[in-house]
């Protein structure tokens, strides 16, 4: 393409007026032509602009294993929490009891002390029953 | 809609999807990650879009979102946002680059150039879309995005004409 052409062109392609085919015309010549210093700065940027295409996404798509992560981590925490609560529940279940039985062995003591003590007096009384018989004794 | 079927349809824009990405994340690493991200939330949402006549335009458009909101969010903040204010970063990009060639200069400049000139350069002058599509991808009117798009080849000449010049003299 004559120059002349190239150069209105390149006027048209800086006011963004240029159309995809003019566009590609632009690319092949500055691909191909020689291209004269005062156009210089175009052939960099539309070289830039092929490089640039050549640039592909190169890993593999993952649809899911990032999907089953994140599935398996909110599994896990519920398990934990379920594990967690159901350790708090037998925990104060096994508290209970312990203190269940302790205050059974305080309170069983105690009685213990008591009856105890009362049998102690009911010694004590039923030797004054043997005094009372003898004074009356005597008396008669 | 099974997988392969899925992995033909979406092939023949994944590596578009893959480069907008790439030029709004700048890093490769960031840019395979929302590629990755992209691709599935499609996947997920196969049903509702075979209600879409164009596919490959939707998936440009989640992709742009996507990244908007990439670059907003506190993990991305390590990435460096450059704004509308190119006149300021001129002179010391310029030394900057100076002994890198041209062609990875343009790279620089549109990487400085704003984020929605960025996407609009690359619809158009790498993935050459025709600008009704353009349109629909960024939701913008034809007459602005003609205008961002002057905008932005203006800007990247006259930097590589500068460049060149001094390099002359």
């Amino acid at each position: 393409m004559e120059l002349a052409n190239i150069e209105k062109l390149v006027e048209k392609y800086l006011n963004a007026e240029t159309t995809l085919q003019d566009e590609k015309t632009l690319r092949t010549y500055f691909k191909e032509a020689v291209v004269p210093t005062h156009l210089q700065e175009y052939a960099y940027l539309f070289s830039y602009f092929a490089n640039t295409k050549d640039e592909t996404f190169a890993q593999t798509i993952k649809l899911e294993s990032k999907k089953s992560k994140k599935s398996t981590v909110k599994w896990l925490s519920i398990a934990a929490t379920i594990l967690l609560l159901f350790g708090i529940f037998i925990g104060e279940q096994a508290y209970k009891r312990h203190q269940a039985k302790k205050q059974f062995e305080q309170i069983s003591k105690g009685l213990r002390l008591l009856s105890l003590n009362l049998k102690k007096g009911e010694v004590a009384v039923s030797s004054l029953y043997g005094y009372e018989n003898t004074v009356k004794k005597i008396i008669k | 809609m099974n997988q392969s079927d899925f992995l033909k349809m979406v092939s023949p824009f994944k590596d578009k999807v893959f480069r907008l990405a790439k030029r709004l994340l700048i890093s490769r690493e960031e840019a395979e990650d929302a590629t990755q991200e992209l691709l599935f939330k499609l996947w997920k949402s196969k049903e509702k879009i075979s209600d879409y006549n164009n596919i490959e335009a939707f998936a440009m458009t989640m992709t742009k979102n996507y990244c908007y909101d990439r670059l907003k969010s506190k993990q991305a903040s390590n990435l460096t946002l450059v704004h509308t204010n190119y006149k300021e970063k001129e002179t010391p990009l310029d030394k900057k680059v100076e002994d890198q060639d041209s062609v990875n200069l343009v790279h620089t400049l549109i990487e400085s150039l704003p984020l929605q000139q960025k996407i609009i350069i690359q619809l158009r002058d790498i993935e050459q879309y025709d600008f009704d599509e353009i349109c629909k991808m960024v939701a913008m009117k034809p007459v602005a995005v003609r205008v961002a798009l002057s905008r932005a080849r203006k800007t990247i000449r006259e930097a590589l004409i500068k460049k060149h010049n001094y390099g002359v003299s």
